[in-house]
Order: C-alpha cells, then sequence, then structure tokens
C-alpha cells in the first residue's frame, strides 16, 4: 500500500540536514509521497526505509510479461486518460483457438504470419489462448511448431498442467483460478506462468489476489467477468482507478474476452481504449484485426509526440532526373499516405518532405510550419535542383494558395498543385505529368 | 476483502439540449430528440445514470455524391436520387434524427425544396449543414432556417470564421447551431463564447471537437473530447454543450473504406473492413463523450445504436 507522507517521514533521518534540496525531511517527504522527488536524494536514509520505501514506490498496477520467443507486456500505467501522460503498454491481441480442432496447426500458422503495415509499422498478432479441449500436452505441442509468440492457456486444473508441463522456458499465462481453484493453480503457475484470478465482484476478486500472491505468485492478471460493454467500462474504470490509489491487492492488468461478446468488434475497441492489458479474439479475421491493430496504436500513440518522419528528399520506385517532385510534411500518417500511394503505383519520384514539425498538410499550413518559405527552403536544402533535369514541383491540393507564393519564392521552378487526395495522385502523375 | 470503490462527484454537468419541435411546439416533427444533461463521465452508471443516451444521425446529401465510396452507393441505391426517399430509407435504418447536406450546387430555392421534402417524409428532427464554403452557407442556410422557422432545426457548420450569418438567423427562427473548432479546447470554448454573446440560448448550441477518422488522428479528436467533458464537469459553463462528431464522414474518407482494389491482402474483406472503419471510429468517440454521431453506413448505424444501448443499461 502507498505510503503517505508522514508514514515516510517516520522511515527518514529526521535531521532536516536540507542535503537533498529541501528544507526538512517533513518537505522531502511529502514530495516523495506525491512522487515529485526520487528517494536517492536523501543519502542518508537506512537500508531498512530503502527497502520498505520501494516496496511501496512500486508501480501502481503490475508489469506482467508473457515471455516466449516474443514478449508481451501489460501494466505499469500511470493515468486515467491519456491526455493526462500518455498509455504505456499496448494491450496484446491474443487469438482463441481449440486445442480439439483438427486445423489447430494450420490456423495457428497463418494467424501467426500476418503482418500489417501501417505508417511504417509492422503489427501482428501477439499471441495464442488455447483452449484446452482435449489433450492440452499435444495441442501445446501442435501450437509450438507453427508460433513463437506467447500463449494463454485455458482449461480446468488438470489440463493446465499438462498443458504446462509441454511449455518449456516461456513464461504463459494460465487461465483461470476461482476462489475453488486458487490454490492449487497458484501451486502450478509459481515460478513458471502468469495466473488469472477471475471472480464476478471486486471484493472477491481482491480476495484472491491476495489468496494467490499468499502462495508465491506475483504476475496476476484479472479477470473481472463483465458480460455487457456498461459492466466491463464500469469495473475497468473502478480498477483503473483503484490501482492508481495504490490498492495494491487490484493493481494488476485485466484480461478481456471480446471473443464471447455480441459485437467482437465494438467490444475489443472498448476493451482497447477502456483499460485491458490482453484483450482475447474468437477468429482470425483481418478486417477486424487491422483497424484493431490502428486503434490501438492511436489510443497508445503519446499525446506529446506525434509520430514523424525525418524531413529530406526520399526517393520513391528509383527516380530519374526526369521523374517529378513531390512535396509533404513529415506527419507520419501524411508521409505514408502519399510514400505508400506512390510506391503502389509503381511510378518513380523525388519526395521532398519539409520539416512541417509533424503536423498533417493542412494542420501545418494553418499553424504556419508548411509555407511557401518553409518549402522553398527544404527545395533548397536538400539540392533537390542537382537531381533532376526539370524544375517542376507539385504541392498537395490542399495548399494550393501556396501556389504564387511559391513560385515567388522560386522564380526558375514551375509549380504544379496536384490532387487533394494521396489516392489520386498515381492518376495525376500519369495524366498531367507527361 | 471488501473493497471501497472511489466515487467522483462532479460540481458541473453538461446541459440538456432537444432538437426538433412537434406541432404543439410549433413544428412539425413527430418526435423530438433531446441530449446531453450528463453529471458525471460517459456510462458511469455506478457514480449516475446517463439521462439522455446518445443518438445517431445518418447523413444524407440533397444530390447524389459522386465521391462516395461505392459500398454507401451500393447500400442506398436508387434512394440516393432523391433526399425524401433517401431520408425515408435512414429513418427506416434506426436514425434517430437526420443531417441533410446541401451541396455547392443547390440554389436557395434547391436547398429549401431538399430540406421540406426531408421533413414531410420523416418525423425525425434534421440538422441541415451548408456546403462547407463560406458565403454558400450563409445564403443557402438562411433561406432554409426562414422556410422552416419554429422547426428547432441545427444549422450548421459554424466556424470562428463564419458564424455569424448563420447564427443570426438560427436565432431569429427559433433553430440550433452547431459549433466546430479544430480539435482544441480553448478554441471550442472561444467559438461557443462568441455565438453566446449574440444571444444564442445556451441550450441552443452543440459543440463540434472535429473528429479524424481512425489512424488518421482520431485520438487528437477523442483526447479533446474526454477534456471538454472533463472541463464541463468541473464546472466551466463555456464547455457544457452536447458534442456531436463526424465519424462517417472522415472514417469514409479514408483509403480503407474507400478502396476495395489495389490494397494489401492483409487488410481483409473490403465492405467489413469498410464498415468496421466507421463502426470503431465511432465507439471510440463514444467511449470520449459523444452525444450525437452522424454515420453513413446502416451496418456501422446498428452496430454503434447495440452499443449504446449495452452501455446505458447498468
Ligand atoms: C489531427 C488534426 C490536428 C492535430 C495535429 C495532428 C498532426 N500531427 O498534424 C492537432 C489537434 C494537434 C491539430 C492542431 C491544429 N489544427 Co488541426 N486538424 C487535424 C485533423 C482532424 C486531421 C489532420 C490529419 O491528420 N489528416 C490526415 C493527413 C494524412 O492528411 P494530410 O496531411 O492532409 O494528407 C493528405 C492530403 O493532403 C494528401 N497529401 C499529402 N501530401 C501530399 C503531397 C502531394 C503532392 C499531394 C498531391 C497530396 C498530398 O494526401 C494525404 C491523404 O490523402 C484536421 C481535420 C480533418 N478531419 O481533416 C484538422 C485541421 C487540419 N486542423 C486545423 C487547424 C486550424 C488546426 C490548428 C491551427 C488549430 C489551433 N489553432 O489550435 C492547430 C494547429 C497546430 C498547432 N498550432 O499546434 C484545420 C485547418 C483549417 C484550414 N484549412 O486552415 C483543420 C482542417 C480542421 C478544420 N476543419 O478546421 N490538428
Ligand atoms: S537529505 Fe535526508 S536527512 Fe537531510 S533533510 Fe533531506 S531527507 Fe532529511
Amino acid at each position: 500500500m502507498a505510503l503517505s507522507g508522514i508514514q515516510i517521514y517516520k522511515m527518514l533521518p529526521q535531521t532536516n540536514c536540507k542535503e537533498c534540496g529541501f528544507p526538512t525531511c517533513l518537505a522531502f517527504a511529502m514530495k516523495l509521497a506525491a512522487k515529485q522527488v526520487e528517494l536517492s536524494a536523501c543519502p542518508y536514509v537506512s537500508e531498512e526505509s530503502k527497502k520498505q520505501l520501494a516496496e511501496s514506490s512500486a508501480p501502481p498496477i503490475r508489469l506482467v510479461a508473457l515471455k516466449a520467443g516474443t514478449e508481451v507486456k501489460a501494466g505499469n500505467e500511470v493515468c486515467l486518460f491519456r491526455h493526462e501522460k500518455t498509455f504505456y503498454n499496448k494491450p496484446g491481441l491474443f487469438l482463441r483457438v481449440k486445442a480439439s480442432d483438427p486445423d489447430l496447426a494450420k490456423k495457428v500458422a497463418a494467424a501467426d504470419a500476418y503482418k500489417v503495415n501501417y505508417v511504417g509499422m509492422d503489427f501482428t498478432v501477439d499471441g495464442f489462448a488455447l483452449v484446452l479441449d482435449s489433450d492440452a500436452a499435444a495441442a501445446v505441442k501442435t501450437v509450438r511448431g507453427a508460433t513463437k509468440r506467447p500463449l494463454i492457456l485455458i482449461g480446468d486444473a488438470a489440463s493446465l498442467q499438462s498443458g504446462l508441463s509441454a511449455c518449456g522456458g516461456e513464461t504463459p499465462l494460465l487461465y483461470a483460478a476461482d476462489a475453488s481453484s486458487a490454490e492449487a493453480l497458484a501451486d502450478l503457475a509459481k515460478g513458471k506462468a502468469a495466473l488469472v484470478v477471475k471472480a464476478d465482484s471486486l471484493d472477491a476478486l481482491a480476495e484472491l489476489t491476495q489468496k494467490v500472491q499468499a502462495k508465491g505468485v506475483e504476475d496476476i492478471v484479472l479477470d473481472p467477468s463483465a458480460s455487457t460493454l456498461g459492466k466491463s467500462l464500469t469495473v475497468n474504470t473502478q480498477l483503473r482507478r483503484l490501482a492508481l490509489k495504490n490498492f495494491r491487492a487490484l493493481g494488476y492488468p485485466i484480461i478481456a474476452f471480446p471473443c464471447d461478446a455480441k459485437d467482437e468488434g465494438i467490444a475489443a475497441a472498448q476493451a482497447i481504449a477502456k483499460y485491458a492489458g490482453f484483450i482475447v479474439l474468437s477468429e482470425f479475421k483481418p478486417e477486424l484485426l487491422y483497424p484493431l491493430l490502428v486503434l490501438r496504436e492511436n489510443i497508445y500513440t503519446d499525446p506529446q509526440k506525434p509520430i514523424q518522419v525525418q524531413p529530406g528528399i526520399y526517393e520513391i520506385n528509383q527516380p530519374k532526373p526526369e521523374s517529378p517532385v513531390l512535396v509533404t510534411t513529415n506527419f507520419s500518417i501524411t508521409y505514408f499516405a502519399v510514400a505508400n500511394e506512390v510506391e503502389g503505383s509503381g511510378l518513380p519520384a523525388w519526395l521532398v518532405v519539409t520539416d512541417a514539425e509533424g503536423m498533417s498538410v493542412l494542420t501545418a499550413w494553418a499553424a504556419g510550419k508548411f509555407d511557401a518559405e518553409r518549402i522553398a527552403k527544404a527545395i533548397k536544402g536538400f539540392d533537390v535542383a542537382s537531381k533532376v533535369a526539370k524544375k517542376r514541383v507539385v504541392l498537395p491540393g490542399h495548399v494550393a494558395v501556396l501556389s504564387g507564393e511559391l513560385e515567388a519564392e522560386l522564380p526558375d521552378w514551375e509549380i504544379r498543385v496536384g490532387p487533394r487526395e494521396a489516392v489520386d495522385l498515381p492518376a495525376f502523375m500519369k495524366q498531367a505529368l507527361n | 476483502m471488501p473493497v471501497d470503490i472511489p466515487k467522483d462527484k462532479w460540481p458541473g454537468s453538461v446541459r440538456a439540449v432537444t432538437i426538433g419541435a412537434t406541432s404543439a411546439e410549433g413544428g412539425t416533427r413527430a418526435k423530438t430528440v433531446t441530449i446531453g444533461g450528463e453529471t458525471t463521465l460517459p456510462y458511469l452508471q455506478f457514480e449516475a445514470p446517463t439521462p439522455n443516451k446518445p443518438v445517431i444521425a445518418i447523413e444524407i446529401k440533397s444530390r447524389k455524391p459522386d465521391d462516395w465510396s461505392p459500398l454507401l452507393a451500393e447500400a442506398w441505391g436508387e434512394a440516393m436520387n432523391d433526399p425524401a426517399q433517401w431520408a425515408k430509407r435512414a429513418e427506416d435504418s434506426g436514425a434517430d434524427l437526420l443531417v441533410l447536406a446541401l451541396t455547392l450546387a443547390d440554389s436557395p430555392d434547391d436547398a429549401v425544396k431538399a430540406v421540406k421534402s426531408v421533413l414531410a417524409a420523416t418525423g425525425l428532427p434534421l440538422i441541415v449543414w451548408g456546403p462547407g464554403q463560406a458565403e454558400k452557407d450563409n445564403e443557402l442556410l438562411v433561406a432554409v432556417s426562414e422556410a422552416t422557422k419554429g422547426e428547432r432545426l441545427v444549422l450548421g457548420i459554424c466556424e470562428d470564421k463564419n458564424y455569424r450569418t448563420i447564427v443570426a438567423t438560427a436565432l431569429a427562427n427559433g433553430h440550433l447551431v452547431q459549433a466546430r473548432a479544430p480539435m482544441d479546447v480553448n478554441l471550442s470554448k472561444q467559438l461557443n463564447i462568441l455565438i453566446s454573446d449574440m444571444g444564442m440560448p445556451k441550450d441552443r448550441i452543440l459543440m463540434d471537437p472535429t473528429t479524424g477518422a481512425l489512424g488518421y488522428g482520431m485520438e487528437y479528436g477523442y483526447s479533446v473530447m474526454e477534456r471538454l467533458r472533463l472541463a464541463a464537469l468541473q464546472g466551466d459553463a463555456m464547455t457544457q454543450f452536447p458534442m456531436i462528431v463526424t465519424p462517417g464522414f472522415e472514417a469514409w474518407k479514408t483509403k480503407e473504406a474507400k478502396v476495395g482494389e489495389g490494397v494489401p491482402e492483409a487488410w481483409g474483406d473490403w465492405k467489413a473492413r469498410a464498415v468496421n472503419w466507421e463502426t470503431l471510429t465511432a465507439l471510440a468517440l463514444v467511449e470520449s463523450g459523444a452525444d450525437i454521431l452522424v454515420l453513413r453506413h446502416a451496418e456501422s448505424v446498428k452496430r454503434v445504436k447495440n452499443a449504446i444501448g449495452e452501455l446505458v443499461t447498468a
């Protein structure tokens, strides 16, 4: 449990020597309680106090890592709203597969190979949730033959035991301990696996985490068993709030099962936005996975840092001196919208990415970060003229208004206005730029 | 182990706003729609019930659009050629109210005719958008506003560069306005102040925080909405308006929704993906506090409505 300033004060030397930079030990203690300073600023704390304080300053939500050939982490979050800081560990997306499925190996292999690109990043499925409804050990081996990603094992105590015994040198997640199975499963999981505890009230959930923790299991995941969107929003919010208030018994990541919801996509989207750490989906559907992966990226993007690319001149499809010159901004989404479109068309082009402080075309234009002056500076700075035979530059259609000013800045260049949307660029390049 | 559940109690609340007027109230609508009134964060039933559940508007146009995704053209079919028919189909698809978007090709007479035909075809409350060019917006919206006095339509879209004419005509004819600011808490407040200062009653303003599509800036709008709602609950009067968002418009602009061929195989089935794009954009905004969601595809409408239904039942 988190300590108050007064409790911390009692563990400090109480000499008011000021070396920590604060006038009194009490002032320093208050700052510590508010997590605004590091304990190491006081050179005189005893080892004993250090240990106690370290425990109380552990993150409000325990970081739980599932490990195999890859790793999936959840927890360590520090806020309720992303704008307060950021959300850190993207919830893992797991696909549910069944041990009894004759196509198990094939299905796992297909989903394992899935890869989708969003603004230059490759996204994949994070792991598999294996339902142990027939020979568990054999199924684990089959799955292991098809993927190196972490596993969630779902079954009763006996099947979990045999499934776990087939897992070597990895950390899976076992599902799930309830009031009757908590002790047995804790013994099973200890030192080998993370463990889900499942109950339908927070009181019971807290009881269970204490029970399995007493048995030596630290890596715990919560299943609050909420059956509707409303219930799950309520309980996940309560859990996040309690954890942030340092209520240790519930300071663990949450697992969600959109696979059982009426509308899987909606339930999974809510789980991503509202605090789930592990998310189990019913089957491999790229048309749902892709938007969910993008949603997760959006929600977990640090609001203070727009995703950017390096300003510069980018060569697309091996441009030659006569290939066209296109200008855009260095906001990742913008850059990739244009670059992917041109690349996909097979048409060669020089793409000049100006430093617009990571903003989209119109945002940057409205903020004065994408104007004729900046564009001209980029064209000159990257020495575009030396690379091309024809001094002609294409502006995004949304900033057609800049063409006059740009002519003034670049008198020996021909300024052309392209289409508004990148999708229409290939057609424009074929028709208008010959 | 007994757990003490922390509850928030807020000094402020969102204003309730009613759109549309029945014949008893000076209009012709069969029903009205009331939104807003929240006293806590979205759907936290353990703190307070959701007094008015968020609603779905379906966006239709006065003329058949030529730049909409083929999937939408397929879904609405012939109805797209006639706003009245389209409105009827939208009502049958579960819309709680409608958005009629006028186009640059409309004359004031065309606009009035389209609005009247939509009002005659359905009993739903109506939001009318200009084509998005200041002069044309003003010309068309003034004509529409005068011809529909007392209907409590919502007129939009007011932005800082162009709001006076729209607000004045809405004020004179008993309508409401939609106030859009580009994803910024302070700019939203500022525009709401300017509009209120013209004498617009506070229960006739809808706040539009600007929406980005999933993958194209959605998260900025998402966080601005959370911040606006928090400000409203903390008692900041100029943020205490219901929020209207346009996930349909934004999502259907994206390549993911618009294009079926020559895209990565990893994007999956086109139609399902396109509807997911709109639905998930909308759902995220539902979570961050939207009161009116303007959508385009009937399947998204059904899914988002069901989700809201599940969220408001404790
Ligand atoms: C997300 C967003 C933001 C985010 C910024 C995100 C970022 N890193 O850029 C935030 C919230 C920070 C923001 C802030 C502002 N914003 Co803003 N924002 C948006 C929003 C919602 C989406 C922009 C986006 O990401 N689009 C996606 C990218 C991929 O689009 P894009 O860069 O234009 O690229 C496309 C095309 O231009 C084309 N293209 C790109 N390059 C090229 C090159 C060539 C050659 C060709 C042919 C085509 C092409 O292809 C791309 C895909 O089709 C838009 C509204 C909207 N829904 O579009 C408003 C918008 C751009 N913002 C606007 C404004 C006014 C602002 C602010 C000035 C408001 C303010 N005072 O605070 C600030 C400015 C920033 C600042 N001072 O710090 C206005 C601009 C209005 C105008 N026309 O002047 C918009 C249009 C909203 C509105 N309707 O009022 N914004
Ligand atoms: S350095 Fe340590 S002992 Fe000295 S005032 Fe600060 S807290 Fe107290």
